[in-house]
């Protein structure tokens, strides 16, 4: 909790320093590179395939209404309940509530952002709930009292032998850096939690408007268990997610397998369509579907309408420089990397600094590239640094610098001057080929960079010369 | 290079280029002239706009990029020898410049505007320009370049004509050096962080000259490979083409 606290820059600093950090990242990030460059350079034509998911992401935003109201009905023509939350505190009173009047002392949850983002376990805890993460990455990070790090690798930031140290302090797991021991040893932790929950909480991939199905794909089979054990299921899914039929659906499952974890499938997908039939014995008996707003309609429409493409795969985080150098925890949101700099200013405007999120970004356009429908966020992230700036977020440095570039770059005669001052400065250093040390607050570049000495004379100083003698 | 005769150019060297690093864009004239093109350098020509729209400063940046328009008028195509500062022509004066009077002949300014190895490779057809460095290249793919204006094969190309040059491969040759304007001083510390990573790949691959189209990117490496005491020289591909190296 206390990376919720400190400043960006400081959580930065701190991040940079943390050896154990590095490491997790390098491994799994250098990883999930490799992976998804094989499972898409596997495909007979990836362009084509991301040209139309990209093309379905646009349909369903399109006619987000429609397809929202056509899931609705058909969720609730096979038996489910459907809730429309405006806001992450209606969702958290519908599913405590529920937890309430149900009875419900124990929940078992799978992977789901949509709940990290109402911050529902608290809310849940707070109703004197149990509730438990039971995706081994939530399960880690619930037992170190964290929070996500990625999008779909939310331990990604732990090294195993940080793992193993939480094992034996909880469980009481023997000292291990067998990485499959943890997982059995999780999974018998785990399996008691299933048996006893009686209410299963997970997210949603995809909901399918024309069959009044969710999906939720992973690896681990967790989901499976947590949407079918439980007598309750409650699915929480943002309202962008949303595709038009199963043929859409299957697209855009190729694409989120390869652009996560390379895979060509994932593991587990399962499609859901409301509780347990009067005829059938598996299922629940209750299915209740969440569909949260918390911004999302705001965003709709406006200059920012393409970030709600996002299928929360998480390539673009693996991908991105500044994730792997700093890790999701930096950025102090709920997401994190380059789509997180793009969605935690929309999504949650409150939290403080978020403004800044949107510039710990080189623009160097990796996570374009990488994104499986293709979202232009370095165009997103340069609309969030004007808005910034037309807020007044931006430090009086900054604005004092700009006024002065833009004085000198609308004036010809001035910059041509000072390119005059750059030569008698060579002058005056002499032969000096570069500068070590810089007056602030420059000597942030001369930290770890020299600095080019300036030449005797600019490009314009010298081709006026040659005009002048090509006159002659 | 028959083709290229009796053809004019405007040429943007770049404010960068111009203040900090006048030989690359002489370096760029000469590989020009050579191939028979009237280069033409308007007066008054300052710099693109991008260092105040990057971070956020959009009416400093129209600003500065409408008088960039007006000075780039005319019908030549305009060449830089940076593929971020053409980027920004062609890729964010559109966004700059929509809504505005200006929109059109931001428009047609886009459409004429060129990285230099793509107008080398892509509009002139040229890839032999005369070159020869003795000695290993590695290639460092700027990010704007790369990504917004798909400039990948055009430097490799005419890299190859090179005579004497050994190309060598770099690993993460399409990762950022960690230069992006000010966040290299607002995110020093991440930027620092990119650019050892960039400095440890060029260590590795045994390259005498790491060569790349943008002398921002090359203020960075250069400035780290400096710092570090490295033997190898950062360079402007034009530079390497115009044998000024």
């Amino acid at each position: 909790m206390t990376t919720q606290t400190l400043s960006f820059y400081n959580r930065v600093d701190d991040a940079l320093r943390d050896g154990s950090l590095r490491t997790a990242l390098d491994r799994a990030t250098s990883r999930f590179i490799g992976n998804r460059a094989a499972a898409l350079a596997a495909l007979a034509g990836p362009d084509a395939l991301r040209d139309q998911a990209r093309a379905i992401r646009a349909y369903a935003l399109a006619h987000l209404d429609e397809l929202l109201n056509q899931l609705s009905d058909n969720v609730e023509a096979h038996g489910g309940r459907v809730c429309w939350a405006e806001d992450g505190a209606a969702a958290r009173r519908y599913i405590t509530d529920l937890a309430r009047e149900r009875g419900v002392k124990s929940i078992v949850k799978s992977k789901s952002m949509a709940s990290e983002e109402i911050h529902l376990n608290t809310a849940l805890e707070q109703a004197g709930i149990e509730v438990i993460e039971t995706d081994l990455g939530e399960y880690i990070i619930q037992l170190a009292n964290e929070t996500p790090s990625h999008i779909i690798a939310p331990a990604i930031h732990k090294t195993r032998e940080q793992v193993s140290a939480l094992f034996t302090q909880h469980l009481g797991e023997p000292p291990t850096d067998d990485v499959p021991a943890m997982t059995r040893a999780a999974r018998r932790a785990l399996r008691q939690r299933f048996l006893r929950a009686d209410m299963g909480i997970s997210g949603v991939n995809f909901g399918v408007a024309d069959s009044g199905a969710v999906t939720v794909v992973e690896n681990e089979g967790n989901a499976r268990l947590a949407t079918t054990v439980p007598r309750i299921h409650v699915a929480i899914m943002g309202i962008e997610r949303i595709v038009r039929s199963f043929e859409d659906l299957g697209v855009m499952l190729q694409v989120l397998a390869r652009s996560a974890t390379g895979q060509k499938l994932s593991v587990y997908t399962s499609i859901i369509s409301g509780p347990a039939r009067p005829n059938e014995s598996d299922g629940p008996e209750e299915f209740h579907l969440v569909l949260l707003d918390n911004g999302r309609s705001q965003i709709l429409g406006g200059k920012y309408a393409e970030t709600l493409m996002c299928i929360r795969c998480g390539a673009c985080l693996n991908i991105c420089p500044v994730y792997q150098a700093i890790g999701g925890h930096a950025y102090g949101g709920v997401y994190s990397g380059p789509i997180g700099a793009v969605l935690t200013p929309l999504l949650q405007p409150d939290l403080p600094e978020q403004h800044t999120l949107p510039f710990a970004s080189s623009l160097c356009g990796a996570c374009q590239e990488a994104c499986p429908v293709r979202i232009a966020i370095p165009d997103l992230l340069l609309r969030l640094r004007a808005d910034a700036v037309q807020q007044g977020k931006a430090p009086p440095i900054e604005r004092l610098a700009m006024e002065g570039y833009r004085v000198l770059m609308t004036n010809p005669a001035l910059y041509r001057a000072s390119g005059k001052l750059g030569g008698i400065a060579s002058r005056m250093f002499g032969r000096k080929r570069r500068f070590r040390q810089m007056p602030p607050p420059l000597h942030l570049w001369t930290r770890k960079r020299d600095f080019p000495a300036f030449p005797a004379e600019t490009f314009t100083e010298r081709w006026e010369k040659r005009r002048k003698s090509d006159e002659r | 290079m028959t083709t290229s005769q009796g053809r004019r150019v405007t040429l943007f060297v770049t404010c960068i280029v111009d203040s900090l690093y006048p030989q690359i864009g002489e370096a760029t004239v000469a590989i020009l002239e050579r191939l028979g093109i009237t280069v033409h350098v308007p007066r008054g020509l300052t710099c693109c706009g991008q260092m105040a729209f990057n971070v956020g400063f959009r009416d400093d940046a129209y600003a500065i990029a409408g008088r960039t328009i007006e000075v780039l008028h005319g019908d030549d195509d305009v060449v830089l020898p940076s593929g971020s500062c053409a980027a920004m022509i062609r890729h964010l004066y559109p966004e700059l410049f929509a809504d505005s009077p200006h929109a059109a002949v931001a428009g047609y300014l886009a459409r004429r505007t060129y990285e230099l190895t793509e107008y080398l490779v892509d509009v002139l057809g040229v890839t032999q320009v005369g070159a020869h460095f003795d000695g290993a290249i590695a290639y460092h793919h700027s990010c704007h370049g790369l990504r917004f204006l798909g400039i990948k094969d055009q430097p490799r190309k005419l890299l190859e004509y090179v005579a004497g040059a050994k190309i060598v491969s770099l690993a993460g040759h399409d990762e950022c050096c960690g230069f992006g304007g000010l966040f290299a001083i607002k995110q020093a510390a991440i930027s620092e962080t990119m650019l050892d990573r960039k400095l440890a790949n060029i260590a590795a691959s045994g390259a005498d000259l790491v060569v790349m189209g943008d002398a921002s990117c090359m203020t960075q490496i250069a400035g780290g490979l400096s710092r570090a005491g490295s033997p190898v020289k950062a360079r402007h591909i034009a530079e390497v083409l115009a044998n000024r190296v």
